[in-house]
């Protein structure tokens, strides 16, 4: 890891005028709970000149919901989300997300702003080598993307999106000066890219300043599952979460994202069509899963992929409640 | 030891405690003590002590090599090789000798580790060593902080010629494969074994076959058979991960090098410093306080340590090498994937007519990747043909893992012979009752093994295969281990017993976090009648009497009888000093309970420190070594002297597969082993839990994956090269048999290897047993489950 400035900003304003100060000859960056950076930095992928510290702007915290939804500033901490009673009886789909990434000790640290923003968990991605070369051939994706992967088999390594895509969820960003603006979630991502210094659409001199989740409607059922190889700390083979909105026995409508198998998470409308109509039964969940799949493109070493999704998919809203 | 030297016949008793021990004869040397009873009837011997070091380790005050600290100490940075074949043009060091604070930069002149060119002269022209792997260390910097060594080793120029290169298994026995080394190849072998025999053919990338083991007809066993059964096995390469990965520090001075270094044998850092460096041996001083885990692959100086002794030697200052979580994976050692095509006959009474085995695994650039001994030593066979071939690829050397070979071979073997099972319709345990049947310590032990496992675990309740409806499946299974019962030459204790009651004990072994101090302790302990914490014990310093490498699984079994000689040899002369103050003879008194006392009566006696004082006792010094086991070995070569009594040890394992993600849950384990007399049942239920978890990490994890088209590890971190983890770690309940065999004055023997040899077989035959598919390929990841379960 290479030396480098440390700066605490008081202010939102503050740290956005430092965030525009930024060039390639002398890069700035910023940091929340600093879990994603430090990894990038100790690889030597990132390797900023100067470091903004976010975690000293208190407007930047809270987690407030009422009657309009929710609001999650973009420090709070994973371990926040898993906790907090509101977000575990409005929102179980995105308190089961955090409460199954990676570690406690990450989710004491690591913000929803950081998870929103951090890079891909590519193998060819982390590697410097690989940053070093010409375009990386990829043999090795038994992690990547089965669907959506003819420019880029990287994955979007956030699973809290994955949730917050089905809840309709927007970002919020300032560029000081009380300029900003809010970006529904599915825009502000952006399939991973070596080539580009970050995987959403936020500019230099942006901070994400908080997440905003639409008010949950009464007979809404929801769940989310991430399926790992191993239980503790993995990351996953798919994520996936689900949120129906119910008329009696019947869904009205329904909201089903994939996460890690395409290069930002997925929306599977097949697979909601095949539900809108139906009680949820072993043989509407399995049509829906089958749906789920059928436009998947494995490539040679990720077809496994393809089998544990569906299954996940039937899962997930099975146990939808 | 002096021919003249007199040998008594002595009555002795071996089997198992508690139900089979008997009267055996053995000539034993004269000096050695009486034997001991069982454990039962011992005072520390046999007692869970607590382990000696933990208060160091858990308040940090333990000095591992990492801590190791020194006044003007300089900080290392490997330059590692960015491809993975590549002829050397230049080296331009000049930017980083200039950088501030850089004290020295030094180019490898060789590499160790790997193969070696039987006829060097192919590559006697080169100027530097080709580059056969990427992430090979090719120099290093040595600079006043660890943030300089860094900068500075980037602004090292390499100049690569590329070659073409190889880095699968598969891909690299094709004929027209990109050669790794020009022509044949020799392995050396290391302290902790590995190595290949010398002198094998060699075509491309592929040297062999070695037929150890080979004999009868085996045409003629398969025609004699009433069933055969054939698998084509796949196992992974698996890396070293242990805590502290490895490090050196090396201060070098006019007059002595003095090496500390993370090592499983001070000896063996020694002996290769001496033999690179063409110093003599007593100028070279190894200290390892504390290793922070060891697996096979921490011998020597390594080539990290022949550029931290460089470094030193050019900066003239103490240089500090501790290699990176990356490195660590690349460059140090790992243990060969395998391709196991094995095919067993047997008739229908389970009797077994034929084994045939022709094994390819690869080692990277270094030779060493046979599949073990049990095929052909296990169970009696009249007719076994084997073939081990080794496979060069462009990938970092193999080097020993914990039961190397053995490992992949018994996940293949007792597959199969499970699979012999299902075939013939018999109860896995019940075929191996018929067939392990040879006259030797492990089989009897083994026999035990399999029936207390049945019992505890429940094995009578285990279903056909595949019979739960849903779709995650449970299932039983268990494997059998056999690892040598090794000894090694040259291993002595010295004792030092001073008037004030102080007691130090000394060997040149080493505490790699087995316990060692602590059992060490325990034997000197027991024969003074102390407790093990009035015991000072001093290890791993090369200027202590030799003792034996942390690998083989040989330490206790080496260690132990030595340091009860010399304790027996201190005590006997205490004794005959003390005994005229007591007004008894010498013979008469006996060391319990802190007191030296009239064998029958208490009272006459003198508390241990009193008596010393009393009889004006300064300083008593006691040496004594390791005897040859009484009943001899089977092979002797070198230091290692290999029993002809195996160590056994037999698995059980409950495994949940679930069918429609592929995810293979291990549930719970038994483990039921022996290690001759256990010396710390709770230190040797340790070792057993460790090689169980790191059986289960091998069977459903571990797995080095690298990109083909650069040889670049991609996965060389502990995020995506998975191990297990604290949810995964199944529950394990481990069972010990008291086993005596007559052999030498503690009868002790290892475990470290036997805990793991048997665990990934075990759970491959449970998840036969849960899925009636056989999983031939490792690690049990969700696409390799998938795979199998979709299989014919």
């Amino acid at each position: 890891m290479k030396s480098f400035e440390w700066v605490d900003a008081r202010s939102i304003d503050e740290a956005a005028a430092l965030l525009a100060d930024t060039s390639p000859r002398k890069p700035v960056v910023a940091k929340a709970g600093g879990m994603d950076l430090l990894d990038l930095m100790k690889e030597g992928i990132v390797s900023p000149a100067r470091v903004i510290n976010l975690k000293s702007i208190a407007a930047l915290g809270g987690v407030q919901i009422d009657m309009s939804g929710m609001r999650l500033g973009a420090l709070v901490t994973l371990a926040e989300i898993e906790r907090h009673g509101g977000i575990r009886s409005h929102y179980r789909a995105l308190a089961e997300a955090a409460a199954h990434a990676a570690t406690p000790q990450v989710r004491n640290a690591a913000t929803i702003g950081g998870n929103l923003l951090q890079r891909p968990r590519c193998w060819y991605f982390r590697n410097d080598h690989f940053h070093q070369v010409a375009k990386a051939e990829y043999s090795e994706h038994q992690h990547h993307a089965i669907f959506e992967n003819e420019q880029t088999v990287m994955v979007h390594a956030s699973t809290l999106a994955t949730a917050l895509l089905a809840y309709d969820a927007s970002v919020h960003l300032a560029s000081g000066a009380g300029s900003a603006r809010t970006v529904a979630l599915k825009e502000f991502l952006l399939p991973p890219s070596m080539e580009r210094e970050r995987d959403t659409i936020i500019t230099d001199g942006e901070i994400l300043t908080h997440v905003s989740v639409p008010a949950i409607q009464p007979n809404t059922r929801c769940a989310y599952h991430k399926q790992t190889e191993r239980d503790s700390y993995d990351w996953p083979i798919c994520d996936v979460a689900v949120v129906l909105q119910m008329k009696d026995a019947f869904v009205a409508s329904a909201k089903i994202v994939l996460g890690w198998v395409a290069p930002t998470p997925r929306r599977a409308v097949a697979s909601e069509e095949a539900l809108v109509g139906r009680e949820i039964t072993e043989q509407s969940a399995t049509e829906a899963a089958a749906a789920a799949v059928a436009a998947a493109t494995p490539l040679p070493k990720n077809a496994y992929k393809v089998d544990v999704l569906k299954a996940v998919v039937k899962r997930t809203i099975l146990s939808a409640r | 030891m002096s021919s003249a030297e007199s040998f008594e016949q002595r009555s002795l008793h071996a089997g198992i405690v508690g139900e089979t021990l008997q009267p055996v004869s053995r000539k034993v040397p004269a000096t050695e003590p009486p034997e001991w009873p069982t454990n039962a009837e011992l005072q520390v011997v046999g007692k869970n002590a607590p382990r000696m070091d933990a208060l160091e380790k858990v308040t940090g005050r333990a000095r591992y090599t990492f801590d190791v600290q020194l006044p003007g100490m300089l900080y290392t940075r490997v330059i590692n090789s960015t491809v993975p074949h590549a002829r050397i043009k230049s080296i331009d060091t000049s930017r980083a000798e200039q950088y501030p604070g850089v004290r020295a930069v030094h180019v490898l002149e060789r590499l160790l580790m790997a193969a070696e060119l039987r006829d060097s002269s192919a590559e006697a022209d080169e100027r530097y060593p080709l580059v056969r792997f990427n992430g090979q260390p090719i120099a290093a910097v040595a600079a006043t902080s660890a943030r300089a060594a860094e900068a500075a080793a980037r602004l090292v120029r390499i100049e690569y010629e590329p070659l073409p290169h190889v880095t699968e298994l598969e891909d690299a026995m094709q004929p027209d494969a990109p050669a790794v080394f020009p022509g044949p190849t020799e392995q050396s072998a290391s302290a902790g074994g590995g190595g290949a025999p010398r002198g094998l053919p060699q075509k491309g990338n592929l040297r062999g076959p070695s037929k150890g083991g080979s004999r009868g007809e085996i045409e003629r066993g398969f025609r004699e058979a009433d069933v055969i059964v054939e698998g084509e096995y796949r196992t992974q390469v698996q890396t070293h991960t242990p805590l502290e990965t490895h490090g050196i520090v090396a201060d070098w001075r006019d007059d002595e090098l003095t090496l500390y270094s993370s090592t499983q044998h001070v000896f063996s850092v020694r002996e290769e410093a001496a033999e690179v460096f063409k110093l003599p041996e007593e100028k070279i001083r190894v200290v390892s306080d504390y290793t922070g885990g060891g697996f096979g692959a921490k011998y020597g100086i390594g080539n990290y340590g022949t550029l931290a002794i460089h470094l030193s030697r050019k900066a003239r200052a103490p240089v500090r090498m501790v290699l990176d979580r990356r490195e660590e994976h690349v460059s140090v050692g790992n243990r060969p994937s395998s391709l196991q095509r094995l095919k067993i006959g047997a008739r229908s009474d389970g009797t077994l007519t034929a084994i045939q085995l022709r094994s390819f695994g690869t080692g990277g650039v270094a030779a060493g990747a046979g599949v073990g001994s049990c095929q052909h030593s296990m169970y009696p066979c009249p007719n076994v043909s084997i073939e081990h071939y080794d496979v060069f690829t462009n990938a970092g050397p193999c080097a020993a893992f914990r039961g190397p070979g053995q490992a992949q071979g018994i996940f293949a073997f007792e597959q199969a012979i499970d699979a012999l099972a299902a075939r013939l319709q018999m109860d896995p345990v019940a075929l191996r009752n018929k067939i392990d049947t040879r006259d030797a310590d492990d089989v009897r032990a083994r026999a035990a093994e399999r029936r207390i496992g049945a019992e505890k675990f429940g094995w009578s309740k285990r279903r056909a295969p595949g019979s739960d409806p849903g779709p995650i499946k449970h299932g039983l299974g268990m494997a059998q281990s056999m690892w040598p019962y090794i000894v090694n030459s040259y291993t002595t204790c010295e004792l030092r017993i001073s008037g004030s009651g102080s007691v130090d004990a000394f060997c040149g072994t080493q505490d790699i976090g087995t316990g060692t101090r602590t059992v060490f302790a325990q034997v000197v302990a027991e024969e003074l009648g102390l407790q093990p914490e009035e015991i000072t014990v001093h290890v791993g310093d090369t200027r202590f009497p030799p003792g034996p490498p942390s690998g083989g699984s040989r330490v206790t079994s080496s260690l132990t009888p030595a340091a009860r000689n010399a304790a027996y040899a201190a005590a006997r002369d205490i004794a005959n000093r003390v005994a005229p103050l007591l007004d008894v003879k010498a013979e008469e008194l006996v060391f319990r309970g802190g007191r030296i006392e009239k064998r029958d009566d208490p009272a006459t006696s003198l508390a241990f420190a009193e008596a010393l004082q009393r009889a004006g006792i300064e300083t008593l010094v006691h040496r004594a070594d390791r005897r040859d086991d009484y009943a001899g070995y089977a092979r002797k070569s070198g230091e290692l002297n290999i029993s002809p009594h195996a160590i056994g040890g037999v698995q059980f394992a409950e495994v949940s597969v679930d069918t429609e993600t592929g995810v293979v849950k291990v549930e719970r384990v038994l483990a039921v082993h022996d290690c001759g007399r256990p010396i710390n049942p709770k230190l040797v239920e340790s070792q057993i839990l460790g090689g169980v978890i790191q059986g289960v990490s091998y069977a459903l994890y571990e797995d080095r994956r690298l990109d083909a088209a650069t040889g670049v590890q991609l996965n060389a971190n502990i995020d995506q090269y998975k191990m297990v983890g604290a949810r995964e770690t199944p529950a394990i309940e481990v069972h010990l048999i008291e086993l005596l065999g007559g052999q030498s004055s503690t009868d002790a023997r290892g475990v470290a290897e036997p805990a793991n040899v048997a665990t990934a077989a075990a759970v491959a035959n449970a998840f036969f047993n849960a899925t009636g598919k056989r999983i031939y390929t490792l690690p049990m990841t969700p696409a390799n489950v998938l795979a199998a379960l979709r299989s014919e």
